[in-house]
């Protein structure tokens, strides 16, 4: 029996189309836009001002706090302007634009392929890197790492967890990356369980990947990696959800309100521990990221390696171009990715994938009644009744919301997915959701 | 291009609708309307059309002229209603009795709660309920299945409720009832109620097809059968067995095709099986001591009542565990 988590889940068909396009790097653009908020958290301060010149890898944003992250060039060249920016949902946001002269790098990068596998540094010095080289999550919840990566006092990490799930349908960034940079990947995670003090990581990867899995393993094996161990998990949406992963991995369950920590974990995706492993042992920050760029009607679905801030619509003329009948283009997976107002926005740290979808599939169908039919509550993996939630939120009646876990709420969308009525259950989920966080706020603000 | 949609995700659904489900249910009832077909010949086709038929019409009639709307006849659950009503019916039935209990199963039972979804019992069952209580004789003489000639039979439960009445003990009344008939179908009783077989049959497509779960009627069947076992261990002279009121009655549709109708069941798993409980003990309590002989169309209609309080108080089981006490 392989493992997965407890409650709830839906199986949507995985489309994984980009599966066998190897990672593929992307020219360099010629101008690129920075976002200097691309991580939750405060928006980075900015470090560069117009007419300055930048080398690829300098820091053009630093940190605002301790939940931020660092910003850096992705081209060599000169700020153009250092103001607002439409993003992909045509929102101005802060933004340090570039125009590109040629390809240089900051000295202190190491740019060879060779694979270093020792790391001898202490884990104050290791999270140190980390922040510096500005490393967020980069699976898509762009939650700065080296935050996840202090614990609390009184708290322990027992074990560290890797997700490599990829239960979006569509998306195959992580998958590339797990078999064309296993090594790496696997020196990262020797990095981050130094960096927590413990003995354990285990990789999660679900039975749908059989080559990441084997390519994982025999790495392990044949250069004894210790500690270290694969987890094949059963294909379920979304154990790629961090609470779902470590119940799935550890049959622990993250109580209402807690965070991985109070059972134990640490979970990193696998983009972001090739990041780490990038940052602690080639000094090199973020300057790209993969991106898989799909959908049916796309010439040719692939796997990317982009500087962040390319223009997203210059990745889907890169891939064979529009199809004529494109309804929606969307900044990450179907199920909880973003659909985008504005495709000339830029790649950012969270931008996993590029999805396009037909006209016929990109509408929703028409709301019918409720018939009680409790499928939502039966695939909701928090245990939460979103019929309820749908129906209170609808009528306003948010005092009542928090009674029912609203804000355990993960948004994995599969409660709108399984809707037989097509009713827009995760839309009204989040309205109350907000409305809930608001009020327990202003509870603990007295 | 520039007609670029922008919604919140998910961006993907799955491929279950209402319409889908409710053709599910009517496809699943196709081998115990077929089987009563056989048994009952052509009547059997009259009752099942005219009760569709009708449940369509009042819908339309009732969307159209009285809530002024779209009419709604198009989600097939009308389909549904229609022929649990006609499976609930004696095959030899008046058509005015048919287009009667109808308009009480649509406009009564469904429609003056708002439609679907909306409906706090069973339509089919409010139908069939009012039928009974107000026209206790046609609803009770049924064409006889044993023979070829038309004579009206009482059900098992008719026959063996009179039986016990008169003091008659339970050895003496066993070698007239044939289980192994009755599982095949060879049995008086409602045109939906006297094929077991194959009303597990269609239970097993609607399961494979994840219409249903398996909760529901095994703990209804499982129930009736507990509680059935208990009182004939206690007394096998004045009891019947479990295996008998099993196949007897309307257990199988009732608790296949009724008592798992999505509107009028509980949300959570736990209040599922309260509910299933609920039904298979009344059914037993009304069939032992109550004044009919068949009680599962009463206890579902019993426990649909409960089901507003069930949802209120029995929650799913939650990720990471129960809520912490406030302190």
């Amino acid at each position: 029996m392989l493992k997965t988590f407890r409650l709830g889940g839906v199986h949507p068909h995985d489309y994984k189309l980009s599966k066998d396009a190897a990672i593929r790097v992307f020219d360099v653009p010629q101008t690129v836009v920075i976002p200097l908020g691309q991580h939750i958290g405060a928006p980075a301060t900015a470090a560069v001002k117009k007419g300055d010149k930048v080398l690829v890898g300098d820091v053009i944003g630093t940190a605002t706090g301790f939940v931020s992250a660092n910003i850096h060039s992705s081209v060599s060249g000169t700020v153009t302007a250092v103001d607002l920016a439409p993003d992909g949902g045509n929102l101005r946001k802060p933004a340090v634009t570039i125009a590109v002269e040629g390809d240089e790098w900051n000295p202190a990068i190491d740019r060879t392929d060779t694979l270093i596998k020792e790391c001898s540094l202490e884990p104050k010095e290791i999270i140190a890197k980390i922040a510096a080289a500005g490393v967020v999550g980069l699976g898509g919840a762009t939650f700065p790492t080296q935050v996840k990566l202090s614990v609390p006092p009184g708290k322990t990490a027992e074990m560290l967890i890797i997700n490599g799930v990829e239960c979006e349908p569509y998306l195959t960034a992580d998958y590339r990356l797990m078999l064309e940079r296993g090594e790496e990947l696997l020196v990262g995670c020797v990095i981050l369980m130094r960096a927590l003090g413990v003995g354990k990581c285990y990789i999660g990867i679900e039975n749908n990947k059989p080559q990441a899995i084997s390519n994982l393993k025999s790495l392990i094996v044949a250069n004894g990696y210790e500690g270290i161990e694969v987890v094949p998990l059963k294909m379920q949406y979304p154990q790629g959800g961090e609470k779902q992963l470590i119940a799935a991995i550890t049959k622990r369950e993250v109580p209402s309100g807690a965070l991985p920590i109070d059972v134990g974990a640490v979970v990193q995706n696998v983009g972001t521990t090739y990041a780490v492993y990038q940052a602690v042992q080639k000094n090199r920050p973020i300057v790209d990221r993969i991106v898989t760029v799909t959908g049916k009607l796309l010439s040719t679905p692939s796997n990317l390696l982009v500087r962040i801030g390319t223009p997203i619509n210059t990745l889907i003329e890169a891939c064979g171009g529009m199809p004529a009948d494109t309804g929606k283009v969307i900044n990450g997976g179907p199920m909880m990715g973003r659909a985008m107002a504005n495709i000339e926005a830029p790649v950012t740290k969270g931008t996993s994938g590029v999805l396009l979808m037909d006209e016929k599939s990109s509408v929703r169908g028409g709301e019918m009644a409720c018939i009680s039919c409790a499928k939502c509550v039966d695939v909701c993996p928090m245990g939460l009744e979103p019929y309820l939630i749908s129906k209170l939120s609808k009528l306003g009646l948010y005092e009542r919301l928090e009674g029912e876990r609203t804000a355990d709420c993960i948004e994995c969308g599969c409660c709108s997915f399984t809707c037989p009525s097509n009713l827009p259950l995760l839309d009204y989920i989040r309205l109350g959701k907000a409305e809930t966080m608001k009020l327990i706020r202003a509870r603990q603000a007295k | 291009m520039s007609n670029r949609i922008v919604a919140p995700s998910p961006h993907l659904h799955g491929d279950f609708s209402t319409s889908r489900i409710m053709r599910d249910v009517v496809i699943a009832l196709v081998p115990a309307f077929a089987f009563s077909v056989f048994i009952y010949g052509l009547s059997a086709v009259w009752v099942t059309g005219i009760a569709i038929l009708s449940c369509m019409l009042f819908e339309w009639l009732i969307d159209r002229l009285m809530l002024r709307r779209a009419s709604t006849i198009g989600d097939w659950s009308a389909v549904v209603t229609g022929t649990l009503l006609a499976f609930n019916l004696p095959a030899n039935i008046s058509p005015w009795l048919i287009i009667l209990g109808s308009l009480v199963a649509i406009g009564v039972g469904k429609m003056s709660f708002g439609g679907l979804g909306r409906n706090l019992f069973n339509p089919a069952l409010v139908g069939r309920v009012f039928l009974l209580i107000s026209f206790p004789v046609q609803m009770t003489m049924f064409p006889d299945t044993a023979g070829v000639d038309a004579i009206t039979g009482a059900t098992p439960l008719a026959f063996v409720k009179e039986a016990l009445k008169t003091g008659t003990p339970v050895t003496e009344i066993m070698p007239n009832i044939d289980l192994g008939g009755m599982l095949f179908g060879f049995k008086d009783g409602s045109m939906g109620e006297i094929g077991a077989l194959a009303l597990l049959i269609g239970g097993l497509y609607l399961l494979i097809r994840k219409v249903i779960t398996w909760r529901i009627p095994v703990f209804v069947l499982g129930s009736m059968a507990v509680f059935a076992a208990i009182l004939w261990l206690v007394n096998p002279e004045q009891y019947m067995n479990p295996l008998f009121h099993l196949f007897a009655g309307g257990a199988m549709l009732g608790a296949i095709y009724m008592a798992t109708d999505y509107v009028t069941s509980p949300m959570t798993k736990a209040g599922q099986v309260i509910y299933a409980i609920g039904i298979g003990v009344i059914t037993i309590l009304i069939r032992v001591w109550g004044a009919y002989p068949e009680g599962i169309s009463f206890a579902i209609l019993i426990m649909n009542a409960t089901v507003p309080l069930i949802n209120m108080y029995v929650k799913p089981s939650r990720f990471g565990g129960s809520t912490p006490k406030k302190k």
